[in-house]
């Protein structure tokens, strides 16, 4: 929005000017009349939770908890997931629409390791070592599947204009699903269930939380503060943050864009095969269509952190987890709509949407290269 | 194995780096070819092919698509790239020999693959598509072990006629190409053939044998006869251009265009009457495809707005048809015939454009496309929640929606034959609009808001209400295709409005070409009505399982090699190749410009699905 009060006005004629600034405050009387509704709905909605909550019916004050911590785990793989999209955007200046098919090809190629340790018993004598291989297999598959895309689709579009890429990827995402689906079959397969050290709860300040959702946090924050240490304290980081802001200029400092290019790629891939990890331990099942959805949340999630912007990706990702958690029990529910579990998506939807209208640059500012910020 | 580490160095006379080179080369391409291959086989698609004979005894379509792609990777070494001013290298009997090794590499890599296959029977569990079956027709039913001499050989032998192919004088190379392209193509689309000569059997019979393949008899025939109208066309090729260009001031050029379009309306009234039941379904798919394409032409083609959610528009249409039309709509009492609810369907399509438009005025071109998807998406999941179930019946849907009553009579599915007249008069509207609307005052400010958009508004073109226009008129026209598809199925319910259909609307325009009304309807004809759409067969349903990928495949590789589509509209093409324009301006100073043929364009040869 900024960008279009930023630009010369072009000169006009008297009445052609007045005309213009009435339907621009046209546009803008739409455009809060939609804010009012939503903060109407949410205002409502949070009343009738209270109220119903108040009244002891709906969940109890346990179930709400519980509700939260889950939504923290799902928001903390949103917000890795998120890392992919909000580097290439940085760097690249496009969506890369194909990142959520590389999350996914890790959490099947992640299912083969964990049947075969599973049936090999590794699973259950040395659950550590086994989750730590799945991990592994997970980020080498999905970084290598990052960067074959990035090779074959993407490079020779340097340059083009942005929709291409986009496109492109959209392909490319198409693809990658069949291929998927053909190479395992269209059904779900389902990961061996989480070892014993992990199945159970644990009490932290009070609050039953479930293992594996704390598993999920303590990875997403052990693997962003290895992602902080690359970005900011190497030479390939220093390299990488060098071509988001202008790839020509670090060209001519001497960083090899196209090998950093291909990186920030690879950094990508990994952090979504740490997802894909994450998804095994909190869902289970999988299948070829299982990266389309947690792909655009993420993407969402990477918007609404500020896209470019590395630690807003995460903060992001959580206050998506939690807004699609929390948002259709306590708003939607709070409401008297029936069925508000199955709209779940749709309230990830309409928060991606408002957030694309209201809040492009993201709540924590965006961090772009000066030619795409347009 | 053996034959990977000990070949390359027999075509390299000396060691020297240029050498080492070539052998890179050669090995490069021999195991990327054999790496498709296996893709083939791992994801099903060559065992499935296997069903469909070409020439009946001796030629399935697995085959012809497994050795194709040794024969196109062997003629990339005979491939010569002029660059100016530099000569470029001879066709020699070393790039045959380079693309023989290449295959032969490429057959090993299949039957090493087909080796792991079976030394390792567990895969399936995993793999579904990996098994006996497979290794048995991968190694054309030998063993395992002769596998390694006999798929080596075949495709050397592929690959080598691929580059030798080169060799072949232009004059006979191409009529030869086309008879081998017609084999296929006619043995593929038998049904297609079956249905139109429905009267008279003589010709399905001598062509087809029983399993609907092409017999050996008459695929030579076939091919005689389509080389020898080529050869002798080719010869007179040069005449008829001629006569085409000496009239070259533009009232006779309008004058062939018009003629040309008057039959191709005449052949598209005619047809359907020769035409049988699932022919005419067929057609109709394609004709609200092609509707729905050419709306979806004037959002991204003409504005250079990408709708990815484009589908929510077509579910608007269908649902307020069936909403005011079916007795069993759960609220709405009034049962209004279809004429009735028609205009309906035109408000609540613009009241949808404009919702879906005005928030989105100011938004960057990327962001749009992932809003738009998002409200596509949004549209789907409350049609199908429990919370609106009581007016768009939840995930039943709507049932019992009536046909359009003409004369007396209900057009719906059980008449394909007049259902195609229907969708034939929106498709006929819908081209006329884009046709007018493309080079009128708002047509001129959708190009200049699709090249520039600040640089439009400084010249004064009113964007907001140009982008409004732009999504007005893409909604309605898809709510047309919208309004047919209720009618003609007569049940609506979510499945048929996912994110596929958008996407493979996005394919049909982007194979056409952006912003081409000719290139968007071929390609609606062309891929819907071979691969079909997302819930609806096409006539090669060998392909039904893998169209999806074909189709993700294809939006890859137009965005790579031909951005403008393949007939693309000419001022979209100047914009997306400007850079080149600009230097072939600067190298031919003024020689006048040649739109045509932009980078190094290669037909194919083989029969690439």
């Amino acid at each position: 929005m900024t960008a279009i009060d930023e630009r010369p006005a072009p000169p006009e004629a008297p009445e052609e000017r007045e005309r213009k600034a009435l339907r621009i405050s046209w546009i803008d009387l739409f455009l809060w009349g939609i804010r009012i509704a939503a903060i109407i709905v949410i205002v409502f909605g949070l009343f009738g939770s209270i109220s119903k909550f108040v009244a002891g019916e709906g969940l109890t004050a346990q179930g709400w908890r519980d509700l939260i911590v889950s939504s923290l785990a799902q928001g903390a793989m949103y917000g890795l997931l998120a890392l992919g999209y909000s580097m290439v955007y940085g760097v690249l200046g496009f969506i890369n629409f194909a990142h959520g098919e590389v999350f996914m090809s890790g959490t099947m190629v992640g299912f083969i390791a964990a049947n075969w340790l599973f049936e090999n018993g590794v699973w259950t004598s040395n659950p550590f070592l086994a989750m730590f291989l799945v991990l592994i297999v997970a980020m080498i598959t999905s970084t290598l599947v990052a960067v074959l895309v990035e090779r074959i689709a993407y490079k020779p579009l340097r340059g083009a204009p942005r929709l291409i890429p986009l496109i492109t990827s959209i392909g490319m995402s198409f693809f990658l699903q069949y291929t998927f689906g053909g190479l395992f079959g269209v059904g779900f397969n389902t990961y061996p269930p989480p070892p014993e050290v992990i199945a159970g709860s644990v009490n932290i300040f009070g609050i039953d939380v479930r293992s594996t959702q704390l598993t999920v946090i303590i990875i997403a924050i052990l693997s962003m503060i290895g992602l902080w240490y690359f970005v900011t304290r190497t030479r390939s980081g220093r390299a990488m943050r060098a071509v988001a802001e202008d790839k020509e200029i670090a060209g001519l400092m001497g960083i090899n864009v196209d090998r950093t290019i291909v990186l920030v790629f690879a950094v990508g891939g990994a952090m979504a095969g740490v997802a894909a990890m994450m998804w095994s331990l909190l869902f289970r099942s999988v299948n070829f269509f299982a990266g389309f959805l947690p792909g655009v949340k993420a993407f969402t999630a990477a918007v609404l952190g500020g896209i470019g912007n590395i630690a807003g990706a995460m903060g992001g990702g959580v206050l998506l987890g939690l807004f699609e958690g929390v948002g259709p029990l306590l708003i939607l529910g709070g409401l008297g709509i029936p069925g508000v579990s199955q709209l779940k998506d749709a309230v990830a939807f309409i928060a991606l949407v408002l957030v694309l209208i209201f809040r492009p640059s993201g709540l924590f500012g965006e961090r772009l290269g000066s030619e795409d910020r347009v | 194995m053996t034959t990977v580490t000990t070949s390359p160095p027999r075509t390299a006379s000396e060691r020297s780096p240029v050498d080492r080179a070539v052998m890179r080369r050669v090995l490069r391409v021999g195991v990327l070819a054999g790496g498709v291959m296996v893709y083939t086989a791992a994801i099903g698609m060559f065992q499935t092919f296997n069903d469909k004979e070409i020439i009946d005894p001796i030629l399935s379509l697995s085959y012809l698509v497994l050795f194709a792609i040794p024969a196109v990777a062997g003629a990339s070494f005979s491939k010569r790239v002029a660059i100016e001013g530099i000569e470029t290298e001879p066709l020699s009997t070393l790039d045959i020999a380079k693309a023989a090794i290449a295959g032969a590499i490429a057959g090993v890599v299949v039957a090493l693959f087909a080796l792991l296959v079976d030394l390792f029977p567990d895969l399936r569990g995993t793999f579904p598509k990996l098994g006996p079956q497979m290794v048995r027709l991968l190694t054309l039913e030998y063993s395992v072990a002769s596998g390694f001499i006999v798929l080596p050989a075949i495709s050397a032998v592929a690959a080598g006629a691929g580059a030798a192919f080169a060799w072949i004088p232009e004059r006979i190379r191409r009529p030869l190409l086309l008879a081998g392209a017609s084999i296929p193509v006619l043995s593929m689309f038998e049904p297609l053939v079956d249905d139109l000569f429905d009267e008279i059997p003589a010709i399905t019979d001598f062509l087809y044998s029983p399993a609907g393949a092409l017999t050996i008899t008459s695929s030579i025939v076939v091919a005689l006869v389509v080389a020898g109208v080529s050869y002798y066309l080719r010869q007179r090729d040069p005449i008829i251009k001629k006569r085409l260009s000496q009239s070259a001031d533009v009232s006779v050029r309008r004058r062939t265009t018009i003629v040309l379009a008057i039959i191709a309306i005449l052949a598209f009234v005619v047809l359907p009457q020769f035409l049988g039941g699932i022919m005419n379904e067929l057609l109709t798919n394609v004709g609200l495809f092609a509707l729905m394409a050419l709306g979806l032409n004037v959002v991204l083609g003409f504005a250079g707005l990408l709708d990815l959610g484009y589908v929510a528009f077509f579910a608007v249409g269908a649902y307020t048809t069936g909403v005011l039309t079916s007795p069993l709509s759960p609220t709405w009492d009034p049962v209004l015939s279809w004429w009735f609810a028609f205009p309906a369907v035109v408000v609540a399509a613009v009241l949808a454009g404009l919702m879906v438009g005005t928030p989105v005025l100011r938004m960057r071109g990327d962001y749009l496309a992932i809003v738009t998807l998002g409200f596509g998406e949004i549209v789907r999941i409350l049609l199908l929640s429990d919370w609106l179930s009581p007016y768009f019946g939840g995930a039943q849907g709507i049932r019992s929606i009536p046909g359009i009553p003409v004369a007396g009579t209900q057009v719906n599915a059980t008449s394909p034959e007049l259902m195609i007249y229907a969708v034939l008069v929106f498709v006929f509207i819908a081209v006329y609009v884009s046709w007018r609307l493309e080079d009128s005052r708002i047509g001129r400010a959708w190009a200049a808001l699709r090249e520039d958009e600040d640089v439009a508004e400084a010249v004064g073109v009113d964007t907001v209400k140009a982008k409004l226009l732009a999504f007005v008129t893409g909604a309605v026209i898809a709510s047309f295709a919208g309004a047919l598809f209720a009618a003609k199925v007569g049940t609506v319910f979510t499945n048929s409005f996912q994110i596929l259909v958008s996407i493979i609307i996005l394919v049909i325009v982007i194979v056409g070409g952006m912003g081409s009304l000719p290139g968007v309807v071929v390609g609606a004809l062309v891929l819907i009505g071979i691969l079909g759409g997302p819930n609806q067969p096409g006539l090669l349903q060998e392909f039904g399982e893998f169209k999806l990928l074909i189709y993700g495949a294809l939006l890859v590789y137009m965005m790579l090699k031909r951005p403008e589509g393949l007939l693309p509209s000419v001022r979209r093409q100047r914009e997306l190749h400007q850079d080149e324009f600009l230097q072939d301006a600067w190298l031919d100073k003024g020689e006048g410009d040649e739109p045509q043929s932009p980078g190094p364009s290669v037909a194919e040869p083989g029969g690439q699905a």
